[in-house]
């Protein structure tokens, strides 16, 4: 527990350095005036990936140890889709909007109390969409696995597509 | 306002989700700690200790409603609320959030993590020019 909140403590220092506490700031982001959470989210999906592989072939880590968030086609596709246009309305994420909340913005407070009332609904609600939010479940399944292609090869080339991406976004 | 580069800022995120990783088996998550799972409710609270805490000493601390030129701050709040609401509803349907699900499994290379990523990029860039008036 203590080191949930240490690492929150670092997670929070680097959102608010990166200026992601600040809805104006993110919002621009979909509207291609300012690209931030596309180079935060992608350099920092980069960075642990290429951690965790490295780290794992060099036998530092066990990746059998690390929980991979599991998949459920379905509902991750439509959860995804309202969790965008909600994302695109409030301006802000659930990490975020404590952030945003935590330097004395308001529209923080009020996100994550929107937030708590959607997720508190969800979850009441939870018994009658469960045919739908149980289905299309593939475990804990991984790109390299699905494609068949060994997870070298798709660290890498999910590197390039960061490269590319990047090149993309300081053209804007 | 200046803050960090992305890129700097990107990969110091990225170090701390591999710590997490390392030391703990697990990756980041937020909306969880809104349903009340303990680990994640400690971890955000340190999120708002780390963001208080970054704030203070780049001298960023702030009382405002951050909104857009045209929105007046009480419909800010109103729209705060539903946008905040709508993405509860997609959290829990997804199992997870933009730290839990996109940026942990991100760099796990989950399917469904990747798939989320996607969905909700789409859908927030196709709801975009409905919302121009807030933002613009």
């Amino acid at each position: 527990m203590i080191a949930a909140f240490l690492i929150g403590i670092a997670f929070g220092f680097a959102l608010e350095q990166a200026g992601l506490g600040d809805a104006r700031k993110l919002a621009g982001q979909f509207y291609f005036t300012d690209l931030t959470v596309l180079k935060v989210m992608f350099s920092a999906i980069v960075t642990a990936m290429l951690g965790v592989f490295w780290l794992s072939r060099l036998g530092a880590i066990e990746l059998a140890r690390i929980y991979v968030p599991e998949t459920f086609l379905l509902p991750q596709l439509a959860g995804g889709a309202l969790f965008g246009i909600g994302f695109a309305i409030a301006g802000l994420c659930p990490g975020t909007s404590c952030v945003a909340a935590a330097t004395g913005r308001g529209d923080g407070l009020f996100v994550m109390l929107g937030m708590f009332g959607g997720v508190l609904l969800t979850g009441s609600a939870l018994n009658a969409i469960r045919g739908f939010y149980e289905s299309t479940s593939r475990g804990a399944l991984t790109l390299p696995q699905m494609l068949h292609v060994p997870y070298g090869v798709v660290v890498c080339a999910v590197v390039l597509m960061a490269l590319a991406v990047f090149r993309v976004a300081e053209r804007v | 306002m200046k803050y960090a580069d992305p890129y700097i800022a990107g990969v110091g995120l990225g170090l701390v989700l591999l710590a997490s990783f390392a030391f703990t088996g697990r990756g980041l998550g937020a909306s969880g700690a809104f349903a009340g799972d303990p680990w994640l409710l400690c971890e955000l609270g340190g999120v708002i200790a780390g963001g208080f805490l970054s704030a203070l000493i780049a001298r960023r601390l702030t009382l405002v409603i951050t909104r857009g030129p045209r929105m007046s701050s009480r419909s800010r709040l109103v729209t705060a609320s539903i946008g905040g609401a709508i993405m509860g509803v997609g959290a829990v349907l997804a199992r997870g959030c933009t730290s839990g699900l996109a940026l942990t499994g991100g760099a796990l290379l989950a399917v469904g993590s990747w798939l989320f990523i996607i969905a909700a990029f789409a859908a927030a860039y196709l709801a975009a020019p409905f919302l121009r008036k807030a933002w613009q």
